[in-house]
C-alpha cells in the first residue's frame, strides 16, 4: 500500500455559525488523483485551504505526513501591477535553478516565456505558470485549485492528461477542484461530490449513477456523463483496487452514501 | 579625521548626508508601500509619530525613543486590530490616522512650557540636522538594511502572494509585523527630513517613478532609492537657496521627477 500523505478526520469549518464543511473524512495517498466536485459554494476551497493549513478547522483534524513538500497551485495569481516581475524570477524564488525552472516550464507549456513580465501573461499562462512553480519544487502533494480556469478547450483536457503524467512522473499524491465535469471523469481515480459534507465518493463511473450525484448535479449532468463510461461490472476502492460491488449505486439514502458515517 | 569633521561641521553637508540615509531606507520599504498598498497605513503610523513626540515631553525620553515605540505599539495595534475584521480597514485607519495626529497636537498644546517647533515637527526641519539626527538616522538605516536584506526573499514572496509563500512555509504574519516595525523606525528617522505629514510622499512617490523604469523588483528598489536621494537633495536645495520649507520642498522634487520620468519614459516596462 502506498504511503499515506494526509488524512481528514471529521474536518468542519464554520463561518460565524454558517456551516462550510460538515464533517469530512478523506485520506491521501502516494499516487491518488482526487477530484473535488460540487455546486458553488459546496466548501470546495474552504476544504482545500484547510488541507493547505491556511483555514482552521473548527473542529476535526488535518494530519499531514511529516515533512510533506506541498505544491500548490492556486486558482488567481493577481499580482500588483506596481510589482515587476518576470516569469524567470517568479520561478527562481523558489530557490531552484534555471535549469529546473526552464525544465518546468517547458513541461506546462510555456517555456517560451521564461523572460515575460508575469504582468503580460493570459490567464490560461499564468495557470501554466503556477503549475510549473509548483512541481519544480518536486512536491509530494500537488493542490489545485481549478486548474484549467482560463486555459482554453483544447488545452484542458491537455492539462488534466499533463496532471495524470505528473502524478506518475513525481509519483506525488494529488487533490483538485474542478468544475470541467467530462475532463475530469477522464482523468481521476476518485472523485468527491462536496454539497458542505461528501455527499458520494468513489470512482467516477460510479459517481454518475449514484442518486446523491444526480440530486446535486441534476439528471442532465449525470445522463450525459455516464455516456463517457462504459458500465463497469467493479468499482475501485480508494485506492484504485478493483472491488467487486455495485454498491456505489445501489444506495438510495442521501445521508448514507458518503460511505462514511455522519452521525 | 579632519576632512570628515569639517563636513559634519558644516550644516548643509549633515543635512545632504542625513538625507542619503533616509533616501536609502525610505527606496527599500516604500517599494513595500506601494506593492502592499500600505498607503493609508503609513499615512497613519506617520500621523501617531506627533503623539509620539508629545509622549516623549511628558516621561522625558529621547524623541526618536518616543517615536518609534508609539508608531510601533500602533503598528501592532493595527495589525491584529485589522484581523478582527471588525471594521473595514481603511475605515480603521482614517479614524486612527486623524485621531492620532489630533491627539498628539492636542496634547502639545498642554504643555506651554514646552518649546517645540510645530511647523518642523509637521513638514521638516532638513537644515536643523544634528549630529545625533544624524547617529539616528544611519543607527536606523543600519537596522533596516540588514533585516531587509536578511527576509528579503521572505518579504517579497508573501507580498507576491501572501498564500503560496505560507504554503511554502514562510512566516507570512510574522513578516508582516517586521515589516510593519520597520516602518515605525523610518517615520522616526524621516521625521526630521520632511515632517510627518508628508513622510508617506518621500515613500510612495520615489518608488513610483522607479516602478516606471524597473524591470525586477530589486531593481525597482534601487532606483527609488536613487529618486529618493535626489528629492531631499532638490528639497535642500530648494530650501537653502530659496528658504521653502525643506520637507514640502523635497516632494515638490519627488513630484517633478515623477512627472518627468512619466512623460518621457515611453512605454511603459514589464
Amino acid at each position: 500500500m502506498s504511503e499515506l500523505l494526509a488524512t481528514l478526520n471529521q474536518v468542519t469549518v464554520e463561518f460565524d455559525d454558517r456551516l462550510v464543511v460538515d464533517r469530512v473524512n478523506l485520506t491521501v495517498h502516494r499516487g491518488d488523483i482526487i477530484t473535488i466536485i460540487g455546486p458553488n459554494g459546496a466548501g470546495k476551497t474552504t476544504l482545500i485551504r484547510a488541507i493547505l493549513g491556511l483555514q482552521k478547522a473548527s473542529s476535526g483534524e488535518v494530519t499531514l505526513s511529516r515533512k510533506l513538500v506541498i505544491g500548490y497551485v492556486p486558482q488567481h495569481l493577481a499580482l500588483e501591477s506596481t510589482l515587476p516581475l518576470s516569469v524567470k524570477r517568479f520561478m527562481m524564488l523558489t530557490g531552484r535553478g534555471l535549469a529546473e525552472c526552464q525544465a518546468a516550464l517547458q513541461k506546462t507549456g510555456v517555456g517560451h516565456l521564461l523572460d515575460a513580465s508575469v504582468h503580460h501573461l493570459s490567464g490560461g499562462e499564468k495557470q501554466r505558470l503556477l503549475l510549473a512553480r509548483a512541481l519544480v519544487r518536486q512536491p509530494d502533494l500537488l493542490v489545485l485549485d481549478e486548474p484549467a480556469q482560463g486555459v482554453d478547450i483544447n488545452g484542458q483536457a491537455a492539462l488534466y492528461e499533463l496532471i495524470r503524467q505528473l502524478r506518475d512522473e513525481l509519483n506525488c499524491g494529488i487533490i483538485m477542484i474542478s468544475h470541467d465535469l467530462h475532463l475530469v471523469m477522464a482523468a481521476t481515480d476518485k472523485v468527491i461530490c462536496l454539497n458542505q459534507h461528501i455527499c458520494c465518493s468513489g470512482h467516477p463511473a460510479d459517481i454518475s449513477h449514484d442518486p446523491a450525484f444526480i440530486e446535486t448535479f441534476g439528471p442532465r449532468v449525470a445522463e450525459s456523463l455516464a455516456v463517457y463510461h462504459h458500465h463497469h461490472n467493479h468499482r475501485h476502492d480508494l485506492h484504485g483496487d478493483v472491488v467487486e460491488s455495485d454498491a456505489g449505486s445501489s444506495v438510495t439514502d442521501h445521508q448514507e452514501c458518503s460511505g462514511h458515517a455522519h452521525h | 579625521m579632519p576632512i570628515i569633521d569639517a563636513v559634519l561641521n558644516d550644516f548643509f553637508w549633515r543635512a545632504l548626508i542625513g538625507g542619503l540615509g533616509v533616501a536609502l531606507v525610505a527606496g527599500p520599504l516604500g517599494c513595500f508601500v506601494v506593492w502592499r498598498r500600505m498607503a493609508y497605513f503609513g499615512d497613519t503610523l506617520a500621523h501617531s509619530a506627533l503623539l509620539g513626540i508629545a509622549l516623549s515631553f511628558l516621561i522625558s525620553v529621547p524623541l526618536h525613543v518616543g517615536v518609534v515605540l508609539t508608531c510601533m505599539v500602533l503598528a501592532i495595534a493595527l495589525v491584529l486590530f485589522s484581523r478582527t475584521r471588525a471594521l473595514a480597514t481603511d475605515t480603521l485607519l482614517g479614524i486612527l490616522s486623524h485621531s492620532a495626529l489630533a491627539i498628539g497636537l492636542v496634547t502639545l498644546s498642554f504643555m506651554p512650557d514646552v518649546r517645540v517647533d510645530l511647523t518642523g515637527l509637521l513638514f521638516g526641519d532638513l537644515l536643523a540636522m544634528s549630529r545625533a539626527d544624524l547617529f539616528w538616522i544611519y543607527g536606523g538605516a543600519a537596522v533596516i538594511l540588514t533585516l531587509l536584506g536578511t527576509l528579503w526573499h521572505g518579504l517579497l514572496m508573501s507580498t507576491i502572494h501572501p498564500e503560496l509563500a505560507r504554503v511554502e512555509g514562510l512566516p507570512v504574519e510574522r513578516l508582516r509585523l517586521v515589516l510593519v516595525l520597520m516602518f515605525s523606525v523610518v517615520i522616526a528617522v524621516a521625521m526630521k527630513i520632511v515632517g510627518v505629514l508628508l513622510i508617506t510622499a518621500l515613500l510612495i512617490i520615489p518608488a513610483a517613478t522607479a516602478r516606471r523604469l524597473a524591470n525586477d523588483p530589486e531593481h525597482m528598489v534601487g532606483l527609488a532609492m536613487v529618486f529618493g536621494f535626489i528629492a531631499v537633495t532638490g528639497g535642500l536645495s530648494l530650501s537653502w537657496y530659496l528658504d521653502t520649507p525643506a520637507g514640502p520642498s523635497a516632494v515638490v522634487t519627488a513630484f517633478l521627477t515623477f512627472v518627468l520620468v512619466y512623460g518621457t519614459a515611453g512605454k511603459a516596462r514589464i
